[in-house]
């Protein structure tokens, strides 16, 4: 069974919503990466996104550049990623580990091959961010095949047809993303509305974590709020690690702590 | 083509979900235009009367040497702006308008496209930003001038490598945010679909008028049609009116830097591999990993990673042939055509010149050749200067 759906079916249980953070791996360097990510996770995180970092991220904003710059100094590759996710699936066999990244790291290693290396490693799912639906065909059927859900955006601006498109591609999580942009905390989330929710659920898309602009248990209680099944916060998790550079046991605490607030706001 | 937005394999909409919209209000657009006569009136009144158009096919005198060969210059160096880049910069400002979007977001290397984009918003009545790598506004403050001269806002990009490709993608993050308002008018016949169709189709003009001016002038096509290739909107706009000609031979030509051999180069179709920047797929230059590489060249308007996807396909084809030329041979170029022609081109279009000269004198049979002189040189001046001093050659 998909981990994403057991996450939902427990959190439903436990009458709460899912808070996924976010983090380039390999910033700063591989092996901080490691603890970062096990801090997430023992912080209380339902689920993680993990970037594999690119040179040329235009989905993203100042935050995610620089932790993607930092993790290319260190010459992290795909395969660095790889073995980061892999020890973390050894330690921890449950939690769903989506993947978000550019296209051109999914072809550089061929399509059919990177999603069943992604799955080796325990990847869930693969969401690539400059691959809208209507060119997904062949990244979609390469996921499937591998076994990995594919994740897709259901945008503000999206017609009914895209909705429809985006609920019927989607497995494991819809990510929804409720403004225009780039990642960052530079431009405030904005709350769905009550319209592409009820679309989404009328179509049954998989549950909508949003994304984009959340930076505190506010907003995360707001998108339970709104209707959202959970909250992905990425550059504020990023801006964490940035900030504690040079203080590693400082950092590891921090992003612990940022972890346990943001998730016991998701307490329906 | 049109529809689908790929050549071949090569092309496509690679990009956030949240550009699609944007993307394809701009197609629906553009078709429409293409087909509405009052557009099309309007378009060809700027060029004709704002731009210079119809530009001039010049015969050189004495710079070739090779008495079988004859080599005839596509002067866009003497359109508005001084560069080919005007061209297509009126239709999509025109598109703007159409489209009911008051700002305009552009990239810019050199500063050619920028320059041109700041005239036509200043014509046309657009507020205009200007993303421009940090190492660019250094090296190149005449335009970056020029360009707040006509009201454009500059903005330097210091992420990544500070050059072109940097510019690119800050471009398209604010996009990204402001599509409502703002159209992203893209400098060049790359980048995700409707891009590359819509940059041809509004500089084919150069091919066209080169064609017709050519048979008159010689009463037969030419033998060989040449332009440099960057991202490749001038050379596509050049091979566009050509490409159903097969006699014709095309050739593009890519910037080798320091050399094919070295890592300092921007030859994306030579020495690059298939793979997807900046919207489409096409030749890149990237590591095994699919990390982008810097480009390197002399000539700042040829420093880009990637080439249009039209490129990519008429080289897969092989209907168009590409090959490359150095900084050196491109500066002589330079010097040899300001020395016996009274021309002083710009150093993106030394490139395509360097090799019909190298061409001219291996042919043995009377053969006709057209370069498309894509833009002039004063914007390299301190440059070339520099060159020059620091090889004691002034």
């Amino acid at each position: 069974m998909s981990r994403y759906n057991d996450m939902f079916v427990q959190l439903k249980d436990k009458q709460q919503g899912a808070f996924v953070p976010f983090v380039t791996i390999g910033d700063p360097d591989k092996e901080t990466s490691l603890a970062i990510i096990k801090s997430l996770i023992e912080g209380g995180a339902d689920a993680l996104e993990l970037g594999i970092p690119f040179s040329d991220p235009i989905a993203d904003g100042p935050v995610i550049q620089a932790a993607n710059i930092r993790a290319l100094e260190q010459n992290i590759n795909t395969e660095d990623c790889f073995e980061v996710i892999g020890a973390i699936r050894a330690q921890y066999p449950h939690i769903p580990i989506g993947l978000l990244l550019y296209s051109n790291l999914i072809f550089a290693r061929g399509l059919e091959s990177f999603y069943q290396q992604a799955k080796a490693a325990g990847v869930d799912s693969v969401l690539v961010a400059d691959v809208p639906l209507h060119e997904s065909k062949l990244f979609r059927r390469a996921a499937v095949d591998a076994g990995i859900e594919p994740i897709f955006i259901a945008t503000p601006n999206a017609s009914d047809d895209t909705l429809r498109e985006c609920a019927s591609y989607g497995r494991g999580y819809t990510y929804l993303l409720s403004r225009a942009g780039v990642t960052g905390t530079e431009s405030q989330v904005q709350m769905p509305t009550d319209e592409i929710i009820t679309k989404l659920t009328e179509y049954h898309a998989a549950p909508a974590l949003l994304g984009f602009g959340i930076s505190t248990p506010e907003q995360v209680k707001a998108a339970l709020d709104s209707g959202a099944a959970g909250a992905i916060s990425g550059s504020a998790v990023v801006k964490i690690i940035e900030q504690h550079l040079n203080d590693k046991p400082a950092m590891y605490q921090a992003l612990c702590a940022f972890v346990r607030d943001m998730k016991a706001a998701t307490q329906r | 083509m049109i529809d689908t937005g790929y050549y071949g394999d090569f092309g496509g909409m690679f990009v956030p979900e949240l550009l699609v919209p944007a993307l394809k209000q701009l197609e629906q657009e553009f078709n429409k235009a293409q087909n509405d006569p009052a557009f099309q009136q309007e378009f060809y009144q700027l060029l004709n009367e704002f731009a210079g158009r119809p530009t001039p096919l010049t015969l050189t005198r004495n710079l070739v040497k090779n008495p079988k060969v004859k080599l005839y210059l596509k002067r866009e160096d003497l359109l508005h702006g001084g560069a080919h880049k005007t061209n297509q910069v009126l239709g999509q400002a025109l598109l703007t308008k159409r489209m009911g979007k008051s700002e305009v977001i552009a990239e810019t290397g050199a500063g050619q496209h920028g320059v041109a984009t700041a005239l036509a918003c200043a014509l046309l009545g657009l507020k205009c930003r200007v993303y421009m790598g940090a190492k660019d506004v250094e090296r190149q403050q005449p335009n970056v001038f020029r360009m707040r001269l006509m009201g454009a806002e500059v903005i330097p990009v210091t992420a990544g490598s500070g050059t072109l490709k940097d510019a690119v993608n800050e471009a398209m993050r604010d996009w990204s945010a402001n599509y409502k308002t703002a159209h992203y008018l893209l400098g060049t016949a790359a980048g995700p679909h409707p891009f590359p169709t819509l940059v041809r189709e509004f500089q084919k003009m150069i091919g066209e008028e080169a064609k017709q001016q050519v048979l008159e002038a010689e009463g037969k096509l030419p033998d060989v049609v040449m332009a440099c290739v960057g991202g490749g909107s001038n050379a596509i706009g050049m091979f566009a009116d050509f490409i159903d000609e097969t006699s014709v031979k095309l050739i593009g030509i890519e910037p080798a830097g320091k050399g094919l051999d070295t890592e300092e180069h921007g030859a994306a179709l030579c020495k690059g591999t298939k793979g997807i920047l900046h919207g489409a797929y096409t030749y890149i230059m990237q590591n095994p990993d699919g990390q982008i590489e810097e480009s390197y060249s002399v000539s700042a308007g040829l420093d880009y990673p990637a080439v249009g996807p039209q490129h990519a396909y008429l080289h897969e084809t092989g209907r168009a042939q590409y090959v490359a030329v150095t900084d050196d041979e491109a500066l002589a170029a330079f010097q040899s055509l300001a020395k016996h022609e009274g021309i002083i081109p710009a150093l993106e279009s030394s490139h395509a010149l360097a090799y019909a000269l190298k061409y001219a004198e291996a042919q043995e049979q009377d053969t006709v050749i057209v370069v498309n002189l894509s833009g002039r040189g004063d914007k390299d001046l301190a440059h070339v200067h520099q060159v020059l001093e620091a090889r004691g050659e002034l």
